[in-house]
């Protein structure tokens, strides 16, 4: 599903913030992605998640070769893509059902067929009392469920999730995780990214780890953790 | 749900009061630039019709103008081709079209006025003035023929050249128009990169974002645009109101050509909001995919 070989990283004509990346997500699997503040695992989740093209490196993602990949080709790519931004990035001023609806919206799906797959993950998040309300009003953690649902509305193949549970407490983040795996269940590909190694530990998957750009060996991951 | 508004948050950035305001001026201006050429169009329809229909024959004063070479004259005239009639002006009806200059005062007896014959012509049987003039002459010695050709000749140059200048200022707002918009939609592609980064990752196309700016343009055009064309036909009403003014004072001579916007003329008016609306539109939508493009 992805595929990185030597893959080389950098934002304009800065330093490479990651190097030498090579990893490999098979259709079905769940990683966690570990790493300090500062390591690259935003970029990391940024690249899969086609938000940023590789300086360097062979790239790969459902079998397409990155670097032949046209900008008019992203689009088909982008929507078998879930992302679940660290700030949530949800759209203030449209209602929490708006806000989940888009994926469908841009994908150019009818209203009338969108409307009960919307109501339906909005309800699987748990709030379905929530449909018309504007994400300001909302909590932490209720705005970071209508973010999952919104990464999930769309059924993508891959779910890139960034420190998720960064901003809940413990029982939200374990509610979180296990919405997370009842995804996986159904297929889904997820790479969760956390600074949280007791998290990533808890559910026993297999955890990449980022050390300053580059990735370490899982073994060792899980030493240093 | 209602119908799903736009995703990118237009209401916070400044374009959705700039538009407005910009279309409004426009439109306003476009407005008026469109009636005065219209207008000219329409007076100058006129001018020709009623001027080419006339001529006017003068017996100089100096010349000592008697009813004998006026007579002469008129007997000329009834037997040329083309000329429906003419009709020499009594000595009274001509001291009255120079009363406004000379007063009272005198009475016609005591100047010394040339007589005036008016001619109408047979406009479709084209008169040969050439020879009628030289005709003219023999018989009644210093009769002139005035077919104020000259006079509408410079009126016509007069009036073309307003009408081109009111045309380059059509094409000139028009110019400005797409520019600003063309700001104003990158200005919204800055302001809103973070969302529109989130669209496109998403999945959405560059059209997708690109429709949402031309809605957001079409809307505020269409606003602003209405506005113009309400101004600027108060603008056109009070001038039109002002001329018929002058034209009351002055008799039912008047040199100021009143403006009368026929029905069809406001028609045209009426497209100019849509026809900014639609401009707003295609620039936006251009703007945004040509910003777009570039993009990695
Ligand atoms: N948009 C950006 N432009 C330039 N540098 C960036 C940008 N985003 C992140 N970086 C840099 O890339 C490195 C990795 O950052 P990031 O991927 O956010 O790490 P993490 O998510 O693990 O905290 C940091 O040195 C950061 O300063
Ligand atoms: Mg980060």
């Amino acid at each position: 599903m992805v595929r990185f070989e030597n893959v080389g990283m950098r934002y304009g004509t800065g330093p490479e913030v990651l190097r030498d990346i090579t990893l490999r997500l098979d259709a079905g699997s769940f990683h966690f992605l570990t790493g300090p503040s500062g390591a690259g695992k935003t970029s990391l989740l940024r690249l899969i998640a086609l938000a940023e093209r590789p300086s360097r490196g062979l790239a790969s993602l459902f079998g397409e070769d990155l670097s032949r990949v046209t900008r008019a080709d992203l689009a088909p790519l982008r929507r078998k893509i879930g992302i679940v931004f660290q700030d949530f990035r949800l759209i203030p001023h449209l209602s929490a059902f708006d806000n989940v609806a888009l994926p469908l919206r841009v994908a150019g799906v009818a209203e009338a067929k969108l409307r009960d797959n919307v109501r339906e993950i909005l309800e699987w998040v748990g709030l379905a009392d929530k449909l018309d309300a504007k994400p300001p009003t909302l909590s932490g953690g209720q705005q970071q469920r209508v973010a999952i649902a919104r990464a999930v509305v769309a059924r993508p193949k891959l779910l890139v999730a960034d420190e998720p549970t960064g901003n809940v407490d413990d029982a939200m983040a374990l509610r979180l995780m296990r919405l997370f795996e009842e995804l996986n269940k159904l297929g889904t590909t997820l790479i969760v990214a956390t600074h949280n190694a007791a998290l990533a530990r808890q559910f026993n998957r297999s955890v990449l780890h980022l050390e300053d750009g580059e990735l370490q060996a899982a073994a060792a991951a899980w030493a240093a953790s | 749900m209602s119908a799903p508004g736009p995703a990118i948050p237009f209401g916070r950035d400044g374009s959705s009061r700039f538009l407005p305001a910009l279309t409004l001026l426009m439109v306003f201006l476009a407005g008026l630039a469109l009636a005065a050429v219209m207008d000219l169009e329409r007076a100058l329809a006129r001018w020709d019709q009623s001027l080419t229909g006339t001529l006017t024959v003068e017996l100089p004063a100096a010349t000592g103008a008697t009813d004998k070479s006026l007579d002469a004259a008129l007997a000329v005239l009834h037997d040329a081709p083309g000329i429906k009639s003419a009709t020499a002006i009594d000595r009274d009806a001509t001291a009255k079209l120079v009363e406004p200059w000379l007063g009272t005062a005198l009475s016609p007896a005591d100047l010394e006025l040339p007589r005036l014959i008016d001619v109408r012509l047979d406009v479709s049987a084209h008169a040969d003035l050439a020879a009628l003039r030289a005709k003219l002459a023999a018989a009644a010695p210093g009769a002139t023929l005035d077919d104020h050709q000259l006079w509408l000749d410079s009126f016509a140059r007069f009036a073309r050249s307003a009408e081109i200048t009111a045309i380059a200022i059509l094409v000139l707002i028009g110019g400005v128009a797409v520019m600003s918009v063309a700001f104003a939609t990158r200005t919204g592609l800055a302001v809103h990169r973070d969302t529109i980064e989130l669209l496109h990752l998403m999945g959405a196309r560059d059209a997708y974002v690109a429709r949402q700016f031309e809605r957001q343009a079409l809307r505020l055009a269409l606003i602003g645009g209405v506005a113009g064309l309400v101004l600027a036909a108060a603008a056109l009403l009070a001038l039109s109101q002002a001329a018929n003014a002058v034209s009351l004072l002055g008799d039912s001579v008047t040199l100021l050509p009143p403006l009368h916007l026929r029905g069809w003329n406001w028609a045209v008016l009426a497209v100019l909001p849509i026809v900014a609306g639609l401009v707003a539109m295609a620039t936006a939508r251009i703007t945004v995919l040509a910003t777009l493009r570039r993009l990695p």
